[in-house]
Parts: C-alpha cells; sequence; structure tokens
C-alpha cells in the first residue's frame, strides 16, 4: 500500500541532490515504504481544525538592531572552501541556464 | 538563438486578451543584512561582507533584522497592504551555488503584507488600478561569476567563482495578482508599474532603487487568452528585465511571440525565459517541471513577526505622500500644460526637476534643461544614463541664464564644462571668463565698428525695418566670440538709430 | 592521580579553587586516562593533549589573577563533536565534514572557555546525531564502558562513555529526540535535556532546528546542574532562545526534596512491554516515591500513540533542509565524478560519497514528508500531532509537578542488533521523543540495574517546559535515594576498564 517507488526514491533523490546507484535505490525503497506506512496513521490523529505547531515554545518578534557586526575576513570565510580563486569559491561550470 | 516568428502587434491584439502579471523584488538600503550583521553594501571586495550565517556554515543560525522589517511593512502600507497579524518565514528548498543554504530563508503562506493595489498611469494618461496580492520579505543570492567559454556566459563556461557579499541581502518581493484589460497598453502599463514601484520605494527612503544596480528587478508574467475565454492562458515568466525600457520591450515581444505560436495551432510551454536587450528578445529558460517542487515548510530557525497595532500606525504615520497626489500637486504648481507633464513624467525625470526647483530654478525653465540639452546629451550617451550633473548645478546654470550673467549659448558651453567634472556653472564661468558682456563701452564699440561697413541699417530701422537690426546683431555677436548680451546689442542699436 | 579522575565535578572544582590541585593536574590525569582507555572505549574523536593543557595552564594563572570566578573553573570537559570549535575539527561525525576547523566557537563552546573549562577533546556520535547507538558515525562506534560488545547509546556515546569510562567528569550533548538521555540510561549517567530555548543553539550543526537542544552530560545530578547554569542563557544569536532565565539548577539539585509532590506516572510509558528488569526497576522508584511522600497519580497522553511518526517525519524534513548546505562549495568534502564533472553532478557526487546509509535515508524521507502532494499528509500532519501532544502534556501537568517514565525500553543492547532494522532503531526513543516535540525539559537518572543483565537502568524525568529546576529537585532525591538502597553510586558498578 505504500507509494514509494523506485522511481519516487530516484525523484526524491534527485531533489535531494544525492547520487543512488541501483542497490540504494532497492534498498531505499524496501526502508522507506516500510517507514512511510509507519508514519502514515499520523493524519488520522487530527482534522483540519488541529492548529499546527512548528515551534516548541511560542514566541514572535525576535529581532536584532541593524547594526553592523564584525565579518570574517576573506581569508577566513574562504579557509574551508575545497577551491578558491580571485578571492571567491571557485566551483565546476552549471549545466543549467539560469 | 534562433529568433521566434512573431506576429504583427496590432493583429496579436485583435485576436487576443493579453494578461500580465508582475513579479517586483526591491533590494532594501539597511545597514546590514536580513539575516546577519554583515554590512549590507554594493562594490566591496568579495567576500568581505561574509560570516557563518550567510555563507552558512554548519552551525550558524539567522537573526531577523528588525529595520528590514519596517521597511518591508512600510512597502505594504505604501501598497494600501494589509499588515498580517502574523507573518511568518518560509524556507524555499533549491539547490543553486549562489544560495549558501541550498534553501532561501523566504515567506510563503504568510507574507507579512497582502491584498493592496496601486493606480498607475500610462503614457496616454489612462489610470490603470493593479491589484497587489502580496509583498514578502526574502533574501538575495550571492553573485557568480563565469569564467572561461567565449562569452563570459554561463554556457560553455570552464569554471564559476562565487561572491556571497550580496547573500542575505534584504528583498522585498511585490507580487501582482492577475492584470486584466491592459490591452495594447499593456507593456507601457508593466513599465509604468514597476516605476511606480520605483519611486514608491524610493521616496519611503527604504530602498536606493537604482534599476541599473539591481536594487529592483523585475520578472514579468505575460499569457495570452481568446477574448472572452474563461480559463486564463500557458504564462511565461520573463525574468530579470532590469530597465523600464526592456520592460516595455520584452512583454511587448511575449505578447508577439506568443501570439504567433497560438494563431498557428501551438501551445505555450509554461517556462522562464530570459530577455536580451541586445537581440530584443527572449530565450527560454528552463521549463517548469517536478524538479520546481520547493518543499516550503515553516523556517524553524526563526519566529513569527507579529507587528502590533501601534507599530503599524506608528509606521503609517512616517508615510511620504502617494506618487499620484504627489503628481497632482506638482502639476498644479509647476504649471506645465498636461502634455508637458506627460512627457516628464514618461522620461521619468519628475524627481530631478522637483529637485531643480527646489534648488531655486523656475520650473520650466528646470523642464527645458532636463527635456531637452540633458536628455539629448542622455540619449547620445552609449548608456543612456543620465549625465553627471546634479539637479543644484542644473538650478545654478539656469539662475545664470534668468540673471543675464550668461546666455543660452554660453550656459551650453558651461555645461560641457559640469559634465566633464570642472565644477559648478558659477565656478566655471568665474574661471573661465565666460560671464556675458554687459558693458555698454564695449558694446558700442563694436556696434559702431558694425555700422561702419553696414551705413544703410540705421535708416532702415528709422524706416522700421527691425529685421535689418539682426545683420548687426550678428556682426557684434561674431567680433566678441557670442560673450555679447544680444538682447542688450538690440537695445543699444535701436537707442542709436533712435537718437 | 588515578583518584582524581573518579572525582566529581564539584569536587574537583572545590579542590581547585582550595588550591589543592591544579586545573593542569586534572586535565593532566583525564588525558592520562584517555591514552590508557580511549582505544578501547572510542569516545574521542579529537584530542589535542599540548592544547588541553595550555588551556588549563592558562585557566590555573587567571583563576590565582582573580580573572575567573566560574563555579566550575579549572574543570575539564569534552564536547560533542557536532559543536563548532575553533582550535579543533568539527565533524559531526560525517565523512563529508572531514577535516573542517570552523572559523567561529559555538555559543556554548565560548562560555565554556569564558568559565575557564579546558577542552579536553570532541566526542563522537552517529553521523549528524542521527542514531541510537554510534554504529552511524563514520568513524567508527564508540563503546558501552560496561560491556565493550554493547553501544553507549546514540546520538551522544560519545559523551556518555567519555564520562562513564572517566575520561571526563562532565560532557557536552545535544538531544533531538534522547541523544543524551538514552546515552545516559544505557551507561549509569546522568543527562539532561533542558527546555527547548534555555541553551542557545548557536554553532550546534543542527539536526532537526525545532528539535534540537544542547544540555548536559555527567555521573550524578549535581554535576549536571552546575554544567546546565554554566551554559544556560539568552543569546541573541538564537533567536529561539529564552529571553528570561530558569534560575538556579545547582540551587534545585541540592534541595533533594519530594514530599507533597504529585509524580505523574504517564499511562503510555508506564514500563509495560518494556524489558523486565527497566519495568522492575521503575516500579521500585515509584515506591521510593511514594515512601517519602510523593503523591504518584496516573497521567493519560493518548497521542503520544503518534509520537514516533510525527518525529520520524519532522525530523527528516528539518535535517533534509538543514544538511543541504553540505554541496562542496564552501567547506568540507569535494568529489568529482569521472565525467560530465558540472557542479549540479560534484554535489550529488559528494553528497552520495560524504553521508552514510542513514542520512541517506532520512535526507530521502523529510523530502518526501515536504514533496508537493505529500505535505499535507506527512509534515503537515505531523506539526498537528505536535499540538496534540502538547495539549496531552498541558492536560498531565495539571494533575502533576513532574512526570516519569523509564528513559529507554530496554538496557544498552549489542553491536549490530538493529542496524539493518531502522524501525527497531526508532522505537529506542518511545519514551524520550514527545518531551523534544514538546520543548520540555527531560533527564535520564540511573535508578538501579537489570537484573537479566546487570545493566543500568535510568529513569526519566519530565517537567513543564522552564521549570527545568522541578528535574534536578527531584533527580537530585532519586539519586541520593537509589545511592542509599544499592549501598554506592550505580557508576560503581560498573567493572573496570583493562588499562592500556
Amino acid at each position: 500500500m505504500s507509494e514509494i517507488t523506485p522511481d519516487l526514491v530516484r525523484h526524491l533523490a534527485g531533489l535531494a541532490r544525492i547520487l543512488v546507484s541501483d542497490e540504494e535505490v532497492e534498498q531505499f525503497t524496501k526502508q522507506l515504504s516500510l517507514i512511510a506506512d509507519s508514519v502514515a496513521h499520523v493524519s488520522k490523529a487530527i482534522d483540519a481544525d488541529t492548529p499546527s505547531t512548528s515551534h516548541p515554545i511560542a514566541m514572535a518578534n525576535v529581532f536584532r538592531e541593524d547594526v553592523v557586526e564584525p565579518s570574517l575576513s576573506q581569508a577566513e570565510a574562504l579557509s574551508g572552501a575545497p577551491d578558491s580563486a580571485e578571492g571567491r569559491f571557485k566551483v565546476n561550470a552549471i549545466l543549467d541556464e539560469e | 538563438m534562433a529568433k521566434a516568428e512573431l506576429m504583427n502587434y496590432e493583429q496579436a491584439l485583435e485576436q487576443f486578451e493579453v494578461v500580465i502579471g508582475l513579479e517586483v523584488h526591491v533590494e532594501l538600503n539597511t545597514n546590514t543584512k536580513m539575516f546577519c550583521g554583515c554590512k549590507n553594501e554594493f562594490g566591496n571586495e568579495p567576500n568581505t561582507n561574509v560570516c557563518p550565517i550567510c555563507i552558512a556554515l554548519p552551525g550558524a543560525l539567522p537573526a531577523v533584522n528588525k529595520t528590514a522589517v519596517e521597511s518591508s511593512i512600510k512597502i505594504g502600507l505604501a501598497l494600501g497592504c494589509e499588515i498580517a497579524p502574523t507573518g511568518r518565514f518560509a524556507r524555499k528548498n533549491y539547490f543553486y551555488p549562489d544560495l549558501a543554504k541550498n534553501f532561501q530563508t523566504s515567506q510563503y503562506d504568510e507574507p507579512i503584507a497582502f491584498e493592496g493595489s496601486l493606480d498607475v498611469e500610462v503614457p496616454s494618461g489612462k489610470v490603470h488600478t493593479v491589484l497587489i496580492e502580496r509583498a514578502h520579505m526574502e533574501e538575495d543570492a550571492g553573485k557568480l561569476t563565469h569564467i572561461g567559454g567565449s562569452t563570459g556566459r554561463i554556457q560553455g563556461a570552464e569554471y564559476s567563482l562565487v561572491d556571497y557579499n550580496r547573500a542575505g541581502v534584504p528583498l522585498v518581493e511585490i507580487v501582482t495578482k492577475p492584470v486584466y484589460g491592459a490591452g495594447a497598453e499593456a507593456p507601457e502599463l508593466a513599465a509604468a508599474y514597476v516605476r511606480s514601484i520605483r519611486e514608491i520605494v524610493k521616496g519611503l527612503g527604504v530602498s536606493d532603487a537604482r534599476m541599473e544596480r539591481g536594487n529592483v528587478r523585475c520578472d514579468a508574467n505575460v499569457s495570452l487568452r481568446k477574448h472572452g475565454a474563461e480559463k486564463l492562458g500557458t504564462r511565461t515568466e520573463t525574468k530579470n528585465v532590469n530597465s523600464l525600457r526592456s520592460i516595455e520591450r520584452a512583454v511587448r515581444y511575449e505578447i508577439q511571440r506568443q501570439a504567433h505560436i497560438l494563431a498557428n495551432g501551438g501551445t505555450i510551454i509554461q517556462e522562464t525565459r530570459h530577455w536580451h536587450e541586445d537581440k530584443g528578445a527572449t530565450s527560454a529558460g528552463r521549463p517548469k517541471s517536478d524538479a520546481d517542487d520547493y518543499r516550503y515548510f515553516p523556517e524553524p530557525d526563526l519566529v513569527p513577526v507579529q507587528p502590533s497595532r501601534e507599530l503599524i500606525e506608528a509606521l503609517r504615520a512616517t508615510l511620504p505622500e502617494k506618487p499620484a497626489d504627489r503628481r497632482k500637486r506638482l502639476a498644479g504648481e509647476w504649471g506645465f500644460s498636461e502634455l508637458e507633464f506627460r512627457d516628464v513624467v514618461n522620461a521619468d525625470l519628475l524627481d530631478q526637476i522637483e529637485e531643480t526647483v527646489t534648488a531655486g530654478a523656475k520650473p520650466q525653465a528646470a523642464r527645458k534643461w532636463w527635456m531637452g540639452e540633458l536628455a539629448r546629451i542622455a540619449n547620445e550617451s552609449e548608456e543612456g544614463a543620465v549625465p553627471n550633473i546634479t539637479p543644484a548645478q542644473v538650478a545654478e546654470l539656469a539662475k545664470l541664464i534668468e540673471d543675464g550673467k550668461i546666455n543660452d549659448r554660453l550656459a551650453r558651453e558651461v555645461l560641457g564644462y559640469v559634465l566633464a567634472g570642472e565644477g559648478s556653472p558659477a565656478e566655471i564661468v568665474a574661471a573661465r571668463g565666460l560671464e556675458v558682456v554687459s558693458d555698454d563701452g564695449a558694446l558700442i564699440a563694436a556696434i559702431e565698428a558694425a555700422l561702419a561697413s553696414q551705413p544703410d541699417v540705421i535708416p532702415a530701422i528709422r524706416e522700421g525695418r527691425m529685421q535689418a537690426a539682426g545683420q548687426v546683431i550678428g556682426a557684434v555677436m561674431k567680433a566678441m566670440a557670442g560673450s555679447a548680451d544680444a538682447a542688450r546689442v538690440r537695445e543699444l542699436l535701436i537707442e542709436m538709430a533712435n537718437k | 592521580m588515578t583518584d582524581l579522575i573518579r572525582k566529581s565535578a564539584s569536587e574537583l572544582a572545590e579542590l581547585i579553587s582550595k588550591g589543592e590541585v591544579s586545573s593542569v593536574e586534572v586535565t593532566r590525569a583525564h588525558l592520562d586516562r584517555s591514552a590508557a582507555v580511549d582505544g578501547a572505549v572510542h569516545s574521542y574523536l579529537y584530542q589535542n593533549p599540548e592544547a588541553s593543557l595550555i588551556a588549563a595552564a592558562e585557566v590555573d594563572r587567571a583563576r590565582a589573577a582573580g580573572e575567573i570566578t566560574s563555579p566550575l573553573a579549572g574543570v575539564p570537559i569534552a564536547v560533542k563533536d557536532n559543536l563548532t570549535t575553533t582550535d579543533a575539527p568539527t565533524t559531526s561525525g560525517s565523512k563529508i565534514l572531514q577535516g573542517w576547523v570552523p572559523p567561529y566557537d559555538a555559543t556554548v563552546v565560548k562560555k565554556l572557555r569564558a568559565a575557564g573549562m579546558p577542552i579536553l577533546g570532541k566526542t563522537n556520535l552517529d553521523e549528524f546525531a542521527m542514531g541510537s547507538s554510534t554504529e552511524f558515525s563514520a568513524y567508527g562506534p564508540s563503546k558501552n564502558p560496561w560491556d565493550l560488545t554493547r553501544i553507549p547509546g546514540g546520538s551522544g556515546g560519545g559523551s556518555s562513555s567519555v564520562v562513564s569510562s572517566f575520561q571526563a567528569p562532565l560532557a557536552i550533548g545535544s538531544d533531538t529526540g534522547g541523544s543524551i538521555r538514552f546515552p545516559g540510561a544505557v551507561t549509569g549517567t546522568v543527562g539532561t535535556k533542558p527546555t527547548y530555548g534555555a541553551v542557545s543553539r548557536y554553532g550546534l550543526i543542527a539536526l532537526a532546528s525545532s528539535l534540537d537542544q544542547i544540555g548536559p552530560v555527567a555521573r550524578n545530578v549535581l554535576d549536571t546542574a552546575m554544567l546546565q547554569d554554566v551554559i544556560a542563557g539568552h543569546d541573541p544569536h538564537d533567536s529561539t532562545s529564552l529571553p528570561e532565565s530558569l534560575g538556579s539548577m545547582t540551587a534545585a539539585a541540592l534541595k533533594q526534596d519530594v514530599k507533597g509532590m504529585r509524580i505523574g506516572v504517564i499511562k503510555q510509558l508506564s514500563g509495560e512491554g518494556f524489558q523486565p528488569g527497566v519495568a522492575a526497576r521503575f516500579k521500585e522508584s515509584l515506591n521510593l516515591l511514594a515512601a517519602a511522600g510523593a503523591e504518584i497519580v496516573e497521567v493519560d497522553c493518548p497521542s503520544f500513540e503518534y509520537a514516533i511518526a510525527a518525529y520520524y517525519l519532522i525530523l527528516p524534513a528539518e535535517a533534509s533542509s538543514n544538511l543541504a548546505k553540505f554541496d562542496s562549495v564552501r567547506f568540507g568534502m569535494r568529489v568529482e565524478p569521472n565525467e560530465n564533472a558540472t557542479i549540479e553532478r560534484v554535489m550529488a557526487a559528494t553528497r552520495e560519497a560524504g553521508f552514510g546509509p542513514e542520512v541517506k535515508r532520512r535526507i530521502i524521507l523529510g523530502t518526501y514528508a515536504l514533496s508537493s502532494g505529500s505535505y499535507d499528509k506527512f509534515y503537515g500532519a505531523a506539526l498537528k500531532v505536535r499540538t496534540l501532544i502538547q495539549r496531552d502534556f498541558d492536560a498531565a501537568f495539571a494533575k502533576a509537578d513532574v512526570l516519569v517514565s523509564p528513559t529507554a525500553p530496554t538496557t544498552a543492547f549489542k553491536f549490530g542488533d538493529k542496524i539493518d532494522d531502522p524501525l527497531a532503531m526508532y522505537l529506542n526513543d518511545i519514551a524520550t521523543i514527545p518531551a523534544n516535540l514538546a520543548g520540555i525539559p527531560g533527564m535520564s537518572v540511573p535508578n538501579g540495574l537489570a537484573d537479566e543483565d546487570g545493566l543500568p537502568v535510568g529513569i526519566q524525568l519530565l517537567a513543564p517546559a522552564r521549570e527545568d529546576a522541578r528535574l534536578y529537585q527531584v533527580g537530585g532525591w532519586l539519586e541520593k535515594a537509589h545511592e542509599e538502597i544499592w549501598g554506592k553510586r550505580m557508576i560503581d558498578f560498573a567493572p573496570e576498564l583493562e588499562v592500556k
């Protein structure tokens, strides 16, 4: 009864930018089916009127004053980068055309 | 990029109804970024206005800029929107190298402002009411530079470099509802709408509103449907059309392109398109697809924004005059003809002229300079940019003429030196000795010299043939290299003839 | 010096403050202990003994100069490796972060440094804190000092094993669904998950932002309280940080009084179906409380039935988004595919190689829970269940001051027992998860050994949001009562580790 199919797993892995091997697809399909089935009953517990809780402790209006704080130096910012050039993070060519 | 076939514009409008929708991104001019204390500043060394938050290092958390929230509320109020009692940030999830967290912190189903409207006047003088769906807060992305390949563009690049100085700069995105009924004026309406938004945010002081710097950016949605059809047609979204002129051109182009496809039995693909100013055309970008599943959910690292009534009313009290009201007021104060005033609005020169008048110039003089000589210079320049002169300098120039210190010809010469950066008009006149000669003695000497070779002139004037004076005036001006006050020469000549 | 390592943090602090022992000596004793036993226990992912000793020497100097007055000044501490430190690599147990040295300190780390607490090293965890056993650490599991073939709990198995093997008197943990309390229960130690927002999360590598909370780990309740007092407090860098102080936990721990308190037993977590030794110890603890004048009441929390399901939707959803930043651009690992190495493919290949199977599983599950068409029935429904669980707690706390349950259904299980069965692994958290969903504080305190395996068992205490002090008050009493019955501290039943 689970909707988890190998194609769905591939699609989700694509959205999450993770390459998956065929074996992983097979394994994840099985495991996620079980998990998805076991969590599916959450929708039975609630109705449309039940409010959502996205923050465990209700708070509002937490702001920062618009005051400049020290930034990292360029060297610090780039210190963990796998590759950089001209003070910038260097990445491989982009496929997408945007 | 093959240029698409286009239908003749009038024909397209005969066959189809145009529906547009506009998404305008306004960069706020806060001191710091939306979610961290890094400077919100343009033009610094790459990756120097960055911190663990805006380059998304593991463990860093956002904190909301209070001023950015207040600016967003002001924009909402200026657009006649409701301000949400509870606004919430949400994560928009997608991967792109300029988006450090690989999600954009934005707002989704609970934007800070919603349901507004804006009256927009198009060049014909007609006023369209554009309904605003929402205005929400979000953050800008970093800047990618594509290296290698032939064009510096993304296609064919060998690699790209990322600078996150702009990442996290506060944005307000203003989204209209579908705009119907603009007909042939849809392109002009799109541009006029963006101009109005720009005037509003500039007037509010919440954005520098410089389109050439990307402070105001527009995505234009266009769809067509048969007249009388109920269902909206498939729309395309043309991205980042970054000048008023290109907005107008891009919308017009999309109308013609889509009309041609539809009239020939084709279908419009829902996609992102890119405007190419040089080619005057849009090209297909990414089609909308499953990959656009942004998986929005409430941002768990931030708490809701719940502006109090008192805060909203306090911010409302700071709002400046509405653009439409301002125009009405200025039109009254300046006394321009309707046509003159509309031309000024369409040339986007209201601000300059108002500032010039404030600096002491007469309205007509200010209009004459900005719409005349300065517009001509702007048109001739490559960028079409506003010339390098301040309204105060224009006012000074106008004053020099009014006081008879210089004449029109000299003024144009002075203007050239101002644009070249030599200083203010008065300084230049003094430094270069350009003041008109109003010393009667010198003028009389020059007139007598001219009369010596044209003895017929005095009798002619005495007989009432005033046109004869022109020859002498011309000779005097020539002899004095243009620095004579022509009106005074004429007066003196007539005096001499009547003696 | 070996007796130094068996002393509690409060005892060490007192010795240091009296000048009877220096921070350098205490720190060295613990470093020596690690050199002797950590090869077997594997609590640490990183230690730099020289740097720890330099920090201790600086504390001794500053203390002598009167510059540091913190109650725990000089007492060394181990820090879970999902907190950023500028002087040590921070991996969160993942290969994708191997060798990354952050350019900033977590707020909690800053507080430890300011309090004069030398850092002994960074402790092991399941990758990105996803797990209950440390078997999902990319750097190999930590062992339970009670039985090296058994798990030390997770995700904070490095922190639980480091204090239970006497390599550190104190440790920092993080608890998203029980990662402090479950390891505490199975190693005979104490751990608290404070009220959500009581301790700043700035610099904690996020698993699930709305569930994560940093907390103290120690061998007794007083030490745990003292450590919470050091690390708690408002932080403007964490927008979910509570603005108010929750008072002194140390004072509460010293109260040790339960007379007249209403202790609620949650019907759904009363020990039924749990391992017999776990259930038996729980009953005994209730009897002790009743005998001391506490009133035992039963409370009904029907929505707890849905807690695990809601948790395993909310956590993966938030995690899938939090872990998107691991993309090979600004930090961490980069893997280039052999052909067509566009940035998109580099990102995907890096995440394939850098994340372990549990992380990938949860990211994909979370992506599913948030995707269009699934949101309402999964993530959206889970947020609503969260409201129901909060309401259950509200009703329960109307009847009781503190709620109690066994911390975990079982004692420490063997390595490999559940690693291939994600659902079985998730059930370990059945008793601990509701507190994270509701944001309330919870603590695990040892309450004896299970008859069938002689392994430690923990009792969980829960209090309303911001009432962390109640946990320390009741926990302190329970600890004392159990020590009186068993004749010594639970941790002293642990077998001696073989010293290298």
